[in-house]
């Protein structure tokens, strides 16, 4: 493979690995929100949540 | 009356996806980013005098690291609190940053070897940077497996929180591989130097890129972080059904 192909390459898989991540998590995201009662998907307001 | 309104009121406001405004405006403003870091990086900025084509990877290779090493620290940081403050806030921030920090700094390596390819001829050399960087990578693979063993969330949070504390120690010794030790690793020219040996295009394309990588990691740590809240809301969730179930049966 040409130097072009290894720069391309290293763009491709930078930005399609990131975009693959996002996606994954956005997706999860939503995916939980339906599982998880409305009343408890309030992350700023239990961030003081203890672990006792 | 009064309890029934609010209730209603949160199922009626809670938000259905780890999305708010403040994501919105930073995917937006990463993606105009991305888009201008494409131009740049790929088209307007000219071929360095020494690195050639290759510092078209740089523009990548820099902003990575550089926000896995923030990553990490926002980890350690994370870690630290947890220990002192023992609240679940603490634990998910350093959970959801390690896991981001791993993939940026997994890309860091692999556009790493593309360049060391071209560069070198070689993907892979065990010299001090890429020895050490190795080393660091597993230990925040390690991070990871430590929080996936079956444990108390405070039990797991502890544990997690010591490996977080440690594996930071990794990062100035990276990061100084290149001064400590001779090695193929070329020095650093741009950022963590007074006097960055390149200008211009190049240097704004540089500049660019870190600040496209750190919206990123803003937006991704603010959804990744709500995914982390859901999914312990969720295990709550089910183990508190499961209970109900067994004593339903139990009772019968």
């Amino acid at each position: 493979m040409s130097s072009t192909g290894y720069i391309v390459a290293a763009w491709l898989v930078t930005f399609g690995v990131t975009a693959g991540y996002s996606l994954w998590v956005v997706l999860r995201g939503r995916r939980l929100s339906q599982e998880v009662p409305p009343e408890q998907r309030r992350w700023m307001t239990a961030g003081s949540r203890g672990r006792e | 009356m009064t309890t029934t309104a609010t209730t209603s009121d949160a199922v009626t406001s809670a938000p259905t996806s780890t999305g708010s405004t403040a994501t919105r405006v930073l995917g937006a403003a990463s993606l105009v980013g991305i888009a201008l870091l494409v131009v740049f990086g790929v088209f307007v900025s000219p071929p360095d005098k020494e690195l050639g084509e290759t510092i078209r990877i740089l523009y990548m290779h820099v902003p990575t690291v550089s926000v896995a090493y923030l990553a990490f620290v926002v980890t350690a940081v994370g870690s630290a609190m947890y220990l002192w403050k023992r609240t679940e806030f603490w634990d998910l921030l350093a959970a959801s940053s390690a896991e981001i920090g791993v993939v940026f700094f997994g890309l860091t390596i692999l556009n790493g070897m593309l360049w060391g390819k071209i560069t070198w001829g070689v993907f892979w050399r065990w010299e001090p940077r890429l020895t050490t960087t190795a080393v660091l990578f597993l230990t925040y693979i390690g991070y990871l497996a430590v929080r996936a063993v079956p444990a108390s969330p405070r039990t797991r949070g502890t544990r997690s929180a010591v490996v977080g504390l440690l594996a930071v120690v990794n990062i100035p010794i990276v990061h100084k591989a290149v001064d400590w030790w001779r090695g193929l690793h070329q020095e650093r020219t741009i950022f963590g130097t007074l006097k960055p040996e390149i200008q211009g295009t190049q240097a704004f394309a540089a500049y660019l890129g870190l600040m496209v990588f750190l919206l990123l990691f803003a937006w991704l740590l603010i959804h990744r972080f709500r995914v982390a809240f859901l999914a312990e809301r969720a295990a709550e969730s089910g183990l508190e059904g499961a209970i109900a179930e067994r004593r339903q049966e139990a009772g019968q």
